[in-house]
Formats: structure tokens, sequence, C-alpha cells
């Protein structure tokens, strides 16, 4: 009974429906669209903002000073107790006769970063026939200035930081720039230097090899220890319950906060075993434990990834399990390996939490020279940094996040290069 | 001559056999309406042209065919000749692929479905399709068989709704089997039940033409006959595809039959013509299981 | 020698074992009648030679340098300083540390009993020193004893490679083991430190009190040198800042993974996937930085324009940051678990004449829902776990509130301010966060086991 059916598709009602599925279909895509636009707008804001903040710290605002270094100053034999910072002054205060008054003085001596005269000594005990002579100096002005002449910061109250710099030395200052004796110049402190309370003075190599230190423990430890462990566990470990169990512990590992670890640190490495607190040696133990899950599941991987026929064709040869897979499989599986090792170090590189725990939070001015000085790390320097209230240490802490950026995009493009290079298709 | 066919052997038989023909001729394969059983049939869809590629995969190569209202086409090949591609081009589900592309052109109730004015939405409710492989949601057996109804409000309350579902479900002879665990998931039936459940599922949107492919590949022959009887029920208000592997399939449900060869469709007609009297040699050696 | 070189010689000397041990196996293989009569080939007796040597001298040294130092001290303060507080940590950290300073530096500070400390030490350079030879000669003595036993009873007999072998297996295994002794140390160094803490302060106190205080005066007879240690403001403020994390994160997250799986063309999804996943790659005391430094002002700033008061280290702040960190771990997960969806359903779905959004929220996302919630839990369990954001942007006051444009304190930010600078592990301050330790230990633990449950299950559904 054939009927006329008046389909449901031509009804009004389908057709309204319709329209509003549509424009909910359009609403929701945008949503999306606006979510993934946050999400990469973040990633833009992040790297922008530090990027602005930090490229400042690479340069310095210093000063010309040409200080004739008065052979009445110096006794022949105790160079380092000369006065220093009194050639450092009187060639500042003769470019402004005008000022006489103690106060003043004092307050125009200001301009020159307190450094100055370690510096000035520095260069003089290096090459003592200097005395005699006048020489031209490029001097680090007090941070204060810095941050005046880079971004006007103290000038007036629009641009904050009132009262940082008086009306007097705001006019000395300005008439120092007219007279080409203030330039900015390449920031040779902060790659050289230690810690210090002076933002113009604080460099970056004490925790450059702070970190290098740790980073090199964890290595030397969380390499080898989680490729024999990923080896164990996929290639020769029996199925059972307590693999099991260690493979829930190895996923959990990877989870745990890492405040956790730094209490697990001190706990057991300073608390129990009696290491020293603050060192790279005991930073490399913690930091090991945390990369050691992202080494092991990565490295699974890669030797589950390795065909079982190469295992078969070298066991059909005669080669016992053992050698089979050191000779055979886990050759193959290295470039894997590497690449989450790669990835688990770079993570460690950037981590900071247990580090303050174990007591790598210091202010330590010295270079440590092995992983058993006390020493921080570039994470914790910049952690250290953005509590200092300097303005200037806003800008020698984004030049830090900068550098420890630069460190890990390295690293993971070279993760990244290994992968596709070695990668395989079996 | 050779062609791309594989048929250079049958080329010399050919001269034997005049009345077969083993070269494909497009113009040939005009729709003979007059074989068409119900003669007050309407046309339904028509595919005029149509190409597939697949990346550089020609999966259908200028098929034209038309289906009429009320009746069953099916369509029958050797596996991989693109039987699923050209039933997957009529509703446009293909469309999510991204690498296919398709041309020429398609039209249901005279509009062209692939024109930017169609609504696929509208167009999908019109052409319902059950797939080859069973795709039950994982959802409760209610919800897979609720799923268009509520989509296009077609229902407004519970009862309507339960209404809807127990018909179809009883349609497709899977009511008496799920009718405890109608709240379980789809996912857990058999694969038969599985199979009927999309059927129900299908039917359920109530659409103009509904697509099948292979829709009784996982059926035991009672559940088949069922299936085949509900098809033949449905003809009354739908027109039905239906992809099949059965010849007898073919021959038992449907009014024509397509026979698609290597992406080409080689000869369409009246299926007891096609069954009894193949104008093809590639038609022949097919149904008479010579092929391949 | 200092253990740099002494490692250094210990690794030269166990190649020159190898050396040997492989010479003298090709020896013996000569007068026995070639190296096919030798049970193992020559470089396994090397190996293992080799390894004889190395093993034991280097774990003696590990474990020569990880204790020698407590002990001296301990001797030269007990010979020196016998009248000293064995409890007073501060002191003896001092002490030692002017010994120390003396020892390497010849500098004295200003200290009363300067001839003491002289005499300490030049004790403790003597002791030293003396450690370092007895740890030298026993290191090399160890190791030179196990390799050449091994080496003088090299035959064609000796079946060196299972010995290999089974030194190889058996430091895998202990690696392997590692992972349980890490869980083990945790657990224990958490838990023991956390009772004795309980046994100063009770548990209920503990878990419910409403105070939190922990500053405790610095002479005993102060009023108050107990501290409050209610920690249920930690909490709350932990609850607090993850909750506006995950209020960020959540749907940033949810959202662009689903316009990624669903929508994105290739171009942009090959360009916005790995962009967002910067995000988890970059180290948190960056964010610690942007939170407090661009993040915070800024708030503080628009929340003085429309009259709101917003606290300069407001939850709102840290939590708006560590939700922006959060976003990969949602958006990669459930990306992941989305395109794991068969596209056999979404074509039944769109075939049923649902639209595309339709097939994500009816079909996609509900098929997808147990792998999105153990990625939430995930995600979750990263917020509470997160310590240098809080550390850097929300700031130390226990406050107990729920208004996020308060400034709060975490258990993470109390458990490393608490042990920052010298700690005593007598006194309640310090212990007290590893109580608070073992609180997001076991919090933490519980969220991971349960979404590790949840995605290894969902994962198997479609295989
Ligand atoms: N999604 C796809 N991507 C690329 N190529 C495809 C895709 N689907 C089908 N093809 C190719 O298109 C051709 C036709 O496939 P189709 O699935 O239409 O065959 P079929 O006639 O349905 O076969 P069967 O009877 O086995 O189901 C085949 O060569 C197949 O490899
Ligand atoms: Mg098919």
């Amino acid at each position: 009974m054939p009927q006329t059916p008046v389909s449901f598709w031509d009804t009004p009602k389908f057709k309204r429906g319709l329209a509003k599925r549509r424009a909910a279909e359009w609403r929701f895509k945008l949503y999306g669209l606006i979510a993934m636009l946050i999400g990469l707008a973040s990633v833009a804001l992040l790297f922008v903002s530090i990027t602005l903040n930090g490229v400042g710290a690479f340069w310095q605002t210093q000063i010309k000073l040409d200080i004739f270094f008065d052979p009445a100053e110096f006794s022949e034999e105790n160079l380092q107790a000369a006065n220093y910072g009194k050639l450092v002054k009187n060639t500042l205060y003769s470019h402004f006769p005008e000022v006489t008054k103690r106060k003043e003085k004092r307050q125009l001596s200001r301009i020159v970063s307190v450094g100055a005269d370690i510096m000035v000594q520095k260069m003089v005990m290096a090459e003592p026939s200097l005395i005699g002579t006048t020489k031209s100096i490029w001097l680090p002005v007090d941070d204060v200035f810095d941050m005046l002449h880079k971004i006007d910061f103290g000038r007036d109250s629009s641009k904050g930081g009132s009262g940082l710099v008086s009306e007097n030395q705001l006019k000395w200052f300005d008439s120092l720039v007219a007279n080409g004796l203030i330039d900015s110049r390449f920031n040779r402190t902060y790659f050289t230097a230690g810690d210090s309370r002076e933002p113009e003075l604080a460099g970056l190599l004490g925790a450059l090899m702070g970190s290098f230190y740790t980073i090199l423990v964890t290595l030397l430890i969380s390499f080898p220890v989680g490729a024999a462990a990923a080896c164990y566990l996929e290639e020769f470990a029996p199925r059972n319950r307590f693999t099991d169990f260690i493979e829930i512990n190895i996923n959990n590992l990877a989870a745990v906060p890492s405040v956790v670890f730094g209490l697990l640190g001190l706990a057991v490495f300073i608390n129990f075993f009696g290491l020293p607190r603050s060192v790279p040696l005991v930073g490399g133990l913690v930091l090991s434990l945390m990369t050691l899950p992202t080494i092991i599941i990565a490295g699974r991987a890669a030797l589950h990834a390795v065909p079982p026929s190469i295992r078969e064709g070298a066991l059909a040869l005669g080669a016992s399990k053992t050698q089979t897979v050191i000779q055979e499989v886990v050759p193959l599986a290295m470039p894997g390996m590497l690449t989450g090792t790669i990835i688990g170090i770079a993570r460690a590189l950037g981590e900071t939490a247990p580090l303050l725990m174990i007591g790598m939070v210091a202010f330590i001015v010295d270079i440590p020279s092995g992983p058993l000085d006390p020493s921080t790390a570039l994470p914790v320097q910049i952690f250290l940094w953005v509590d200092s209230p300097e303005r200037a240490f806003v800008e020698k802490t984004s030049g830090a996040i900068l550098i420890l950026l630069a460190f890990l995009i390295t690293m993971n493009i070279v993760a990244v290069w290994l992968r596709q290079k070695f990668e395989r298709r079996w | 001559m050779k062609t791309g066919l594989g048929v250079s052997d049958t080329l010399q038989e050919a001269d034997n056999k005049e009345h077969i023909r083993t070269r494909i001729d497009k113009t040939l394969l005009a729709d003979n309406q007059a074989n068409v059983q119900n003669s007050a049939a309407q046309i339904r869809m028509t595919a005029k042209d149509v190409n597939v590629h697949y990346a550089d995969n020609h999966a259908i190569k200028d098929v034209s065919l038309s289906i009429y209202a009320n009746e069953v086409l099916s369509i029958i090949g050797p596996s991989g000749c693109g039987k699923s591609t050209f039933l997957r081009c009529l509703n446009r589900i293909n469309d999510i692929i991204d690498d296919c592309k398709i041309r020429g052109e398609i039209k249901l109730d005279g509009k062209d479905i692939y024109s930017a004015d169609m609504d696929v939405v509208e167009l999908r409710a019109r052409v319902g399709m059950v797939f080859q492989k069973p795709n039950p949601f994982p959802k409760s057996v209610y919800d897979n068989v609720a799923y268009g109804p509520r989509l296009h409000s077609m229902v407004s309350n519970r009862e309507e709704t339960d209404e809807v579902v127990y018909s179809c479900l009883r349609q497709v002879g899977l009511l008496a089997e799920v009718e405890k665990r109608i709240h379980k998931s789809g996912t857990e039936l058999s694969g038969g039940q599985q199979q009927r459940l999309c059927i129900a599922r299908a039917l359920a949107v109530k659409p103009d033409v509904i697509l099948m492919d292979e829709p009784c590949s996982a059926l035991d022959p009672i559940a088949t006959a069922k299936i085949e009887d509900l098809i033949d029920e449905l003809r009354t208000q739908y027109s039905i595809v239906i992809v099949t592997h059965s010849m007898q399939q073919a021959a038992r449900v449907s009014q024509r039959t397509a026979y698609f060869n290597l992406g080409d469709l080689v000869e369409m007609g009246d299926t007891g013509q096609i069954f009894t009297n193949p104008q093809h040699q590639l038609t022949e050696d097919y149904i008479t299981g010579r092929f391949g | 020698m200092n253990a740099w070189i002494l490692i250094v010689v210990v690794l030269a000397l166990s190649s020159l074992l190898y050396y040997v041990a492989k010479r003298r196996s090709l020896t013996i293989a000569r007068s026995v009648g070639g190296i096919h009569r030798l049970h193992s080939a020559p470089r396994y007796y090397g190996i293992v030679a080799a390894l004889l040597f190395a093993v034991p001298a280097l774990v003696v040294l590990g474990l020569w340098i990880s204790i020698d130092e407590g002990i001296i001290f301990r001797l030269v303060l007990a010979e020196y300083f016998p009248e000293l507080d064995r409890e007073s940590q501060v002191d003896i950290d001092w002490l030692t540390s002017q010994i120390l300073i003396f020892a390497q530096t010849g500098r004295l500070g200003n200290v009363e009993n300067a001839e003491l400390l002289q005499l300490a030490a030049a004790r403790y350079q003597h002791l030293t020193s003396l450690s370092q030879t007895l740890r030298n000669a026993s290191v090399l003595a160890l190791g030179s004893i196990a390799g050449f036993v091994f080496v003088l009873a090299i035959s064609e007999k000796l079946r060196a490679r299972p010995i290999a072998e089974g030194i190889i297996r058996g430091l895998m295994v202990f690696s392997s083991l590692i992972a349980i002794f890490t869980t083990v140390g945790i657990v224990l160094s958490v838990l023991f430190e956390a009772i004795n803490f309980f046994q100063i302060v009770p548990v209920a106190d503990f878990l419910f009190g409403l105070e939190w205080s922990p500053q405790i005066a610095i002479r005993e007879d102060q009023v108050g040198s107990s501290g409050l240690f209610g920690s249920i403001p930690l909490f709350v403020g932990t609850i607090l800042i993850a909750g506006v994390a995950m209020a960020v994160a959540v749907p940033v997250g949810l959202l662009s993974a689903i316009y990624l799986a669903e929508y994105a063309s290739a171009r942009i999804r090959s360009f916005a996937k790995p962009t967002l996943e910067i995000l988890a790659g970059v180290p948190t005391v960056v964010y610690g930085f942007f939170a407090a430094l661009v993040v915070a002002p800024y708030f503080a700033d628009i929340g003085a324009r429309i009259g709101l008061n917003i606290a300069h280290e407001s939850a709102l702040a840290a939590g708006v940051v560590m939700g922006i960190m959060i976003i990969p771990f949602v958006s990669s997960l459930t990306d992941d678990v989305m395109t794991a969806v068969p596209q056999s359903i979404r074509e039944a779905s769109l075939a049923c004449g649902a639209t595309h959004s339709e097939t994500v929220k009816r079909v996609v996302f509900p098929a997808a829902l147990p792998g999105i919630i153990g990625a939430l839990l995930l995600a979750v369990s990263r917020a509470i776990g997160e310590t240098m954001i809080v550390l850097m942007a929300a700031g130390l006051a226990a406050r107990l509130t729920a208004n996020p444009l308060e400034s709060v304190t975490t258990v993470t930010v109390q458990i490393v301010t608490l042990l920052v600078g010298d700690q005593e592990f007598d006194n309640p301050k310090t212990l007290a966060a590893f109580a608070l330790g073992l609180t997001l230990f076991v919090a933490t633990l519980l969220l991971n086991v349960t979404a590790l449950y949840i995605v290894r299950k969902y994962s198997e559904q479609y295989e």
C-alpha cells in the first residue's frame, strides 16, 4: 500500500531545528578555535614578555672614566692595598668641578657601581705597568642608573621607581650621557661572575657551573641505570606480579610531585648518609631518581620497537640471550633511548623545587669547581633573583630564563633530530 | 586491442559469441526504465559520470546510474571493485576522508547533493546507511536506536521514543533477543546482533533512501531471511540500495542489479535478466563463478 | 689522590685487567690447542676480570665517600667539644662549617675559642688524609684481589661467559629495583619523620586544625613556642589554586584538543600541536616568574581599575598561570584518547544525520570520557603537586578563604619554606614538612594510580 508520505525532512519543524543545529555547530567550532588561540596566545605572551624583559640583561650601561693611576697612591710591595675607590671617584668628580659638598659628592659617586674599584684593582694587578699612566676604562654604573638609562625607570613617577634617583643625580647622569661618557655595552660580567647582591655585578657563571655539575651527575647515574633497567624489564624479566608491581611503581614515580623527591633527598642523602648540603652531587642524585622513570619508559618503548625477527635471527645463530640483547637489540634501540634521556635531562635541568630543599639555594658568590662545592643551579638562580627587590634583577632574571630556555630548546631539537635521523620503520 | 581491464583473453571469445560484449560501453548502460517492475516508478537518485579517487587510486570510473523510488537495487562485484565507495558517495560520508576526491554529479530528487546549497545533514538524514562493519555506538542498545530520532527531535517524549525504538528493534528481529539487555551497551552484543542493531538504528531515522553495505554478512540464514523480508517490506516506502556478495540474495530481494568491476559499472539491468542472460562477458564470468 | 682521580685510576686499571685477562686466555688457548678449546670467547675473560675489579671498587668508594665526612666530624667534635649538646644541630653545623673554612682557607671567623678550633681543624685535616689513604688502599686492594684472583684462575674450562652474563644481569636487576628502592625510600623517609611529628602534634590537630602558624620561637621560653599546625588552610589553599588552574586548563585544553582532533586542517594541526606542547616543556620556575612579575601585577592593576581588591600575591594569578602550564597535559592526552575513538562510529553518527559537533558531543566525547577523566586526574595530581608557581606567586599567608582574589598558601609551598634554611630533625617545624609531604604523596598516589588504571583499562577497549 504505497503511501504518500509527507517526509519529516520537508516539515518546517525539521528545517527550523536544522538551522538551530547549524548555529550550534558553528558556535562549537568557534569555541574550539578560541580555546586553541588562547593556548597559542599564552605561548606567545610567555615568550614575548620574557624576551622583551630579558634581552636587556646581555647589555650593561657603562661609564667611561679616564683614570690616572697616580704613582703616589701605590706602594711597591702591596698593590692590593691601594685605594682604588678613590681613583675611580676622583676621576668621576673631575667631570663635575662644581660639586664640592661632601654629601653631594657621595651622591655623585653612587652613579658608579660599588664593584668598580675591585675591577680596577684586578686590572692593575694584572698589569702593574699601568701605574703612572692614564687609561680610559669602561666601568659599570650602579643598577639604578642602568635601569634609568635603559627604561627610564626612576626618571619620573609615571615610569615607576620614584625616589630612587635624586634630582641632582638625574642632572649629572644626563650630562654624562650628553657628553657621550655613558654607553650600553656587552655585559661580560653576566657570563663570567657568580651571584652578587648588586645586579650590575651579578653573573650566571656560578649557577651555570652548578647546573652543569648537577646535570652531569644526573646523566652519569640515570642513563646507565635507566638503560639497564629498561633492558631488564623489556627483555629479560618474566611477566609476573612482581614485574607488574615494578612497572606500576615506575609509572607512578613519573607523576610523583618533585617536592616529594626533595624530601627524599633531604631525609636519605643528607640526613641519613650525611652527604653535604647545597652540593651538585646530592642535587644530581635526587634529579637522577626523578629522571629515571622517564628514561626507563622511553627505553622500553625503544626496545619494544625493535622487531622480534632481529632477536630470532641472532638467537638462531647460537648467540645467548644476553649477547643478543646487548649486541643486536640495544644498538638498534639506542637512538630511542638517547632521545628519552635527553628529554628527561632537559626536564631535570629546569627542575627547581627539590634543589631548594637540599640547600642549593644559598647565596653563593664563588664559582663551584666540582660536584662537591656548594653551588646553586640555573633555575634556582632565577628563583633567587625573582625575590630580589631591585628592578634590575627583573632583567637579569629574564635573561637567565632566556639562557635556560635556549638550552632546553637546543636539547629538544637534538632529541627530535635524533629521533628523525635514526627512526626506522620495520 | 588491449584494454586495461584484464579482459584481453576474452576478446577472442567475443568473436564467437557476438551477443556478449566484452568492452564496457557506457552508452549501452542507459537506464531501461521499462524493465522496472513498477512502471509508475519515479527517479529518486541519479548518478552521472561519477569518478572517485583515493589519492591516486582511481576507485570509481565514470559511473552513471539511477535509483528509483520503491525499488531495491543490488550492487554486486568482486571485492575491492568500489561497491562500498560508490555507496558512500550517495550520502557524502566519503567527505570526511581527506584524500578522497569525488567528481561527477549525484542528484537526490533532482537536487545536486554536492552543490553548495545542499545541507549534508539533511542529505544524510534522507539517505540513511548501514555500514559494512557493524559499528554500534558505545551506548546502550536503546540509546543506539534512539540516537537519530532524538537528534532530529522526531520524538518529544519517552513514550514516542520507546515506540520508535521498540518497533525498529522488532522490525529487524532483535527485540526478543535484547529486550532484557536493552539498557546494556550495544558493543556487548554478538556480531550479528550488532549488525541488526545498526540496521534498526538506520531505520529509526526514517530516511527516504537506505544504503545497506552487506547487511547480512554476519547473519545466520534465519536472521538473513528475516532481514530480506524486512527489505522487501521496506520497499513499499523507501528506496533501498544493497551491496551483497550473495548472488542468491541479490536475486531474491532486488528488482535491479548493478555489476561493478575494478571501479567500472559493467552492467546494470533487471535482476532476472542479469542472472539469466548477462550481456557482458565479465558479468557472466562473475555470476557463474568463473571469475578470477 | 682525590676521589675523581681514584675513579679514573680504577677505570684505567680495570681496562688494563681486561687486556691482561684476555691475553692470558689466549695464551692458555694456544697451549691447549686453539681458541675453540676455550669455554668462552677470550673477551669474556677480559670482561669478567674488568667487572670484578671495577664493581667492588666503585661500590666501596661510593659508600666510603658518603659516610666518611660525617664520621670524621663526629670524632673531631667528640674529642674537642665534648660538652657540645648532641641535640643542637645548629651549633654542630656552625662548628663544622668553621672547622671546614679554617681547614680549607686558613681563615678564622670571629670565634671565641679560636685555639680549640685550630686544633680541631688540624685534627680534621689529619683524619681526612688518613681516611683518604685508607680509602684508596682498600678500594684498590679489594678490586685487585677480586680481579687478579680471577686472572690466575683462568683456564680453558672456566665458564667466563655465564659468569659475565650473570654479573651483567645482576646489575640490570639491581637497576630495575632502584625504582622500588626510590618508592620505599620516599615512603619510609616521609613516614618516619611524619610519625615523629605526630608524636609532638596529634594527628587530629594536624588534619582538622584550622590554624597554621608554624613559626617557632627562637628561644624556648617564648610564648607560643610550639606553633600551630592545623593544615586545613593549606588544603583549602591547595584546592583553591588547583581549582582555578583546572578552571582554566579544562575548558581551554579540552576544547583546543577537540578543535585540533576534529576540525583543524592538517597544516594548522602540525603547527599548533607542537606549539602547545612547548608549554609542557617550560620549567615551572619560568611560570613562577611569569606569574609573579607579569600576570599578578596585571591582575592587581585590573582589579584596582574596576574596584576589586586583588592581592598582589593572589590565588587567581598563580592558578591561572598553573592552568596555562597544565593546558598541554589536558590537550595532548585528550587528543590521544579522542583520536583513538574509531572512525567507524563517527561515520555511524554522521550517517544518522548528526552534525559534526553533535557527533563529537554525543558520541566521540562520551566514548573517550574514561580516558579524558584519567587525563584530568593526572592534571589535578600535577596541579596539587606543583611548587614553584605557587611558591613564587601565591604567598605564604595561611588564610582560610575560598576567595581566589586573596593570597593563600599551599601544601607544597609550606613544605619548601619549612625546609629552606637550617633544619633540625627534632623540631616540629621541620617534621611538619614531612607530615605535609606524606599527605601530598598519598593524595597524588591515589590520583595517579586511579588515573593510570582508568587509562590502561580504556586503552584496551578499542584494541
Ligand atoms: N579510505 C580509503 N582510503 C584509500 N583507499 C580506499 C579507501 N577505501 C577504499 N579504498 C580503495 O578503494 C577501492 C574500492 O574499495 P571499496 O571499499 O569500495 O571496495 P568494495 O567493493 O566495497 O570491496 P568489498 O567487497 O571487499 O567490501 C579499493 O581499492 C580500496 O583499496
Ligand atoms: Mg565494501
